[in-house]
């Protein structure tokens, strides 16, 4: 089993408009240094990264809302208002924006986070301002047909079904994360609970576009053979005139504190039993909004510790569960390290043959009590900092990722900036404080363990499939 | 759960691309001393060296042995040159360098990434060559590749995709080696031995039989003896004789499985076409006009924009060194099954029968070909395509003249490659998804020879 960096994120942070998987490998992050930084009158953000190796151009568009900024009872609302923002404006029928970009050449998607809903198009570079046309014009004059919208959200039902209830293990990190978070938002699925998505009306659509769909509370980055200036240039031609929104409130209930452990069974038709573990972290944000709680070193060293379990074919996972004891046939350690709130540092894998997922768990502890007890060596330390200072140049490959970087970072509230201080800070941890981060916040009182306790696949499915689930028809 | 899908493989069934204002990459072409054929992109913008060294070495060469072009490819770094595995990962770790392995039907490819800076790269290659060369395929490390081939395939069977594409293969490939998955089988697993690890790598990863594809921050001279060094200690060896061709499937079928699942997972199609095929350029075009352009493809707007039965809805001619497969696929709601297979089918037949407009074909040229730059604008994207070009023996000028030959498809060019190649009344169908007496799918059974099947359960 080959780890890697990029194999420690959770598989389902992201949902699409069209079925094109986005591979979003965080972090090391790239170098910045040369990122234009220009705002509107109307509070648009825009943010331009030149890249002159290929005649092409990435521009995205960043709207910080996101299933965390939802309450119960819309759950998914920023996810279905995405499928509908490819539906038509007053000037442009349903389904025209992707013929156009189309016939430009370009690809396009958009994809719904936690903290934030983006729409993106690659493009050969001379045709930027094909997408910001396009783009301006659905940021405020999106028009939400009602019959458009009972045949998107049943593309939406069918998109939770293939991602979520058919696939055991989303189905299993679905339960923990409502199960970790007790009144926080994290506990909404981003494609939201099947109920709510019944429940949806195109009302509540226009509603929540109203809200949140305007300059002021987006950010356009634009990478690739670009000249900075003239970006900026289009984008005051084509976003300028936009008139801004409401100043924005966000009102977030806060997660309640843990007391004590919590374990979840999640019993679906599986073939492999499958362990999850996440404990309730801080993260890079929270850690410079309270810095007296939390050290901003802190988020980086759980970087580091998370490198250092499940980082790479060397990484201890690796090298002492699925070789060593062989008690794991896959496992990987993950950090949302860029939220905007306080999230989870996560373990999950799947047992080895002849192996069972509390077997699993037990060696786990083992490796978490090592790094309590005892320090990681020197050369373990530089190996993790050797990967993220070659992981660093690596990006510099993708011209949609150092666009997809500056975008999230901006979204959850933290400057571009920090992005660029992303290797320096990893380099500069220590042994003891990647201890200590272990010591602080690999605990019980911060734990859900969720297990997949597969039930049979070949006994009759009709009550399961058909019946299981309120699909409300 | 790593299921080794060879990257050729997901080279052919992703986008394709062509020249557009941007120039293709100079690709420079050597044979090494031993036999290998080398291509070469210098590209100085970054000081990243990518290298891949790509066998004809995939599961079609495992005869009787199904799974072992993916297990001697997973256990290359498992202890090599008498140095373990973790030593072998610390190595490449330490470098900040990244390796990978992988094999699919038609090849086994070896990749590794470093920095340029020699300090780095040089002591990568020796690992690099280490594993290339030397595997030690020790016997713990085999059993432990085995359990975890094991549990890949387990893990196939609480994924209603992974059962319907393998059930797909298995008819529409009947008799031929991509019939059989590259994972293998409980059974071939199971009893496979050290010696035909072995005997797999002294007959496969010699350099006759190899395609190396370099991108980087390198001069020629540097790459070539980069090259040298790295295949020093490997036998030249021979290539190997083709591969069987693909029969044309005579008949259709329906095959469905029954799963727990709330959608069921339709896919439709037969065999298709083979790499620098001739019909290449119709069938590609036409069918991005048909499935493959994304959203504004046929098969997407009537399944799912002007009915919202699937959230994806395609179709994929996938080209690999005999005719692979072309695939027509969607998922949706059980009870929906009837009407969205119903839907594929027609939309199929009409366009077999009639082509694209020429509107139509005119927007997807324009895709295509607009969107040329796409294609090459990352060293990632172009080491991709000029491994594709030298494993499958494509024209060095293939980029260069890709723009040109979409085109200079015309509406009956589509028209004829369609309907000499796809049959409908022989397409094979699968469904995985819950069974049930009310629903469609029963009605089909006198289309073609039916075949009912159980997904396994726990059966290791």
């Amino acid at each position: 089993m080959k780890l890697s960096l990029k194999d420690r994120f959770l598989f389902n942070r992201l949902w699409c408009a069209g079925p094109v998987s986005i591979f979003l490998y965080l972090f090391s992050t790239v170098a910045f240094a040369n990122v234009y930084e220009y705002e509107l009158d109307n509070g648009l953000k825009i943010l331009v990264k030149e890249d002159h190796r290929a005649p092409v151009v990435v521009s995205q568009i960043w709207y910080k809302v996101g299933s965390s900024y939802e309450h119960e009872g819309i759950t998914g609302i920023s996810h279905a208002l995405e499928h509908m923002m490819f539906k038509g404006t007053e000037k442009h029928a349903p389904g025209e924006f992707s013929r156009i970009i189309s016939e430009n050449g370009g690809r396009e998607n958009a994809f719904t986070g936690a903290d934030y809903t983006a729409y993106f198009q690659t493009l050969e570079s001379s045709r930027l301002p094909i997408s910001m046309e396009l783009e301006a014009d659905r940021m405020r004059h999106l028009i939400v047909l009602e019959e458009e919208f009972i045949k998107e959200i049943e593309v939406v039902k069918e998109e939770r079904r293939w991602r979520t209830e058919d696939k055991p293990q989303s189905y299993t990190y679905e339960v923990a994360m409502a199960t970790a978070f007790q009144t926080g938002p994290y506990r909404h699925p981003i494609v939201g609970w099947m109920n709510d998505l019944d429940n949806m009306t195109v009302n509540d659509l226009r509603d929540w576009y109203q809200q949140w769909y305007a300059p002021n509370n987006a950010t356009l980055v634009v990478s690739g053979d670009v000249n900075a200036e003239e970006v900026y240039q289009l984008a005051k031609k084509y976003f300028g005139p936009l008139p801004a929104g409401k100043p924005l409130k966000v009102t977030t209930r806060p997660e309640v504190i843990q007391h004590g452990i919590k374990r979840i069974t999640v019993k679906r038709p599986a073939e492999l039993p499958y362990l999850l573990m996440a404990y309730k972290v801080p993260v890079l944000k929270t850690a410079l909004d309270n810095p007296e709680q939390v050290p901003e070193w802190q988020p980086y060293a759980l970087e580091v510790l998370a490198s250092i379990l499940g980082g790479s074919g060397s990484a201890r996972f690796a090298s002492n569960l699925v070789r060593g004891k062989e008690v794991a046939t896959s496992i990987s350690a993950g950090y949302n390290f860029s939220a905007r709130l306080d999230h989870l540092f996560t373990i999950s894998g799947t047992p080895a043959r002849g192996h069972n997922v509390s077997q699993l768990e037990a060696a786990v502890n083992e490796e978490i009590e090592a790094l309590k007890t005892s320090l990681v060596s020197e050369s373990e330390l530089q190996r993790i900092k050797a990967q993220v200072v070659s992981s660093d140049v690596y990006e510099r490959d993708s011209v949609f990722y150092q666009a997809m970087i500056i975008g999230m970072f901006e979204t959850v509230g933290l400057s571009w900036k920090e992005a660029d201080k992303y290797v320096a800070s990893i380099q500069a941890i220590t042994a003891e404080q990647v201890r200590s981060v272990a010591r602080k916040y690999l605990q019980e009182d911060r734990l859900t363990v969720a297990v997949l306790d597969p039930q049979p696949l070949d006994s009759s499915p009709r009550q399961a499939a058909a019946g299981g689930f309120d699909h409300g028809r | 759960m790593a299921v080794r899908v060879s990257r050729i493989f997901l080279l052919l069934t992703a986008y394709l691309l062509s020249p557009y204002i941007q120039a293709a990459p100079v690709i420079q072409t050597w044979q090494s001393e031993k036999g290998a054929n080398v291509y070469f992109v210098e590209a100085k913008e970054l000081p990243i060296v990518d290298i891949q060294i790509i066998f004809d070495a995939g599961s079609s060469r495992n005869g009787k042995k199904a799974g072992l072009a993916g297990l001697t490819s997973s256990l290359l770094d498992e202890g090599a040159g008498g140095l373990t595995a973790d030593q072998i990962s610390q190595g490449f770790d330490n470098l900040g360098a990244n390796y990978g392995a992988s094999a699919g039907y038609d090849s086994a490819s070896i990749s590794l990434r470093s920095l340029s800076d020699p300090a780095l790269l040089e002591p990568a290659l020796e690992n690099l060559a280490r594993v290339l060369v030397k595997p030690d395929f020790p016997e713990d490390a085999l059993a432990r590749q085995k359990n975890r081939a094991l549990i890949g395939i387990r893990s196939k069977q609480q994924s209603p995709g992974a059962l319907a594409r393998d059930a797909f293969f298995a008819e529409v490939f009947k008799g031929h080696p991509y019939a059989v998955p590259s994972s293998g089988t409980e059974e071939s697993i199971s009893a496979m031995a050290r010696n035909d690890v072995i005997s797999f790598h002294k007959n496969y990863y010699v350099t006759k039989n190899a395609t190396i594809a370099i991108v980087g921050d390198l001069t020629k001279a540097q790459a070539m003896a980069m090259v040298e060094k790295l295949l020093k200690g490997l036998p030249a060896g021979e290539k190997p004789q083709s591969i069987p061709a693909v029969q044309v499937l005579e008949k259709a079928a329906t095959i469905q499985i029954d799963y727990p699942s709330t959608q069921t997972h339709i896919l439709l199609g037969q065999t298709g076409i083979k790499r620098g095929d001739a019909d290449y350029f119709p069938l590609y075009v036409g069918n991005h006009v048909l499935g493959g352009g994304g959203m504004v493809s046929r098969l997407f707007v009537e399944i799912r924009e002007k009915r919202g039965l699937s959230y994806s809805a395609n179709s994929y001619f996938s080209p690999m060194r005999e005719n692979g497969p072309f695939t027509a696929s969607l998922q949706t709601r059980t009870d929906q099954t009837e009407e969205a297979l119903s839907l594929l089918r027609e939309h199929l037949k009409i366009f077999i029968d009639n082509g694209p407009t020429e509107a139509e074909l005119e927007a997807s040229k324009k895709n295509i070909t607009g969107g040329f730059p796409l294609r090459l604008a990352s060293n990632s994207k172009i080491i991709a395509y000029i491994g594709m070009i030298g494993f499958y023996g494509l024209p060095e000028d293939y980029l260069e003249t890709f723009n040109a030959n979409v085109n200079a498809v015309t509406v009956d060019q589509i028209k004829d490659a369609f309907k000499r190649r796809l049959s409908p009344d022989k397409f094979v169908t699968v469904m995985v998804g819950p069974g049930s007496d009310e629903q469609g799918p029963e009605k089909d059974k006198a289309v073609g020879n039916e075949q009912k099947s159980k997904a396994a359960g726990g059966s290791s």
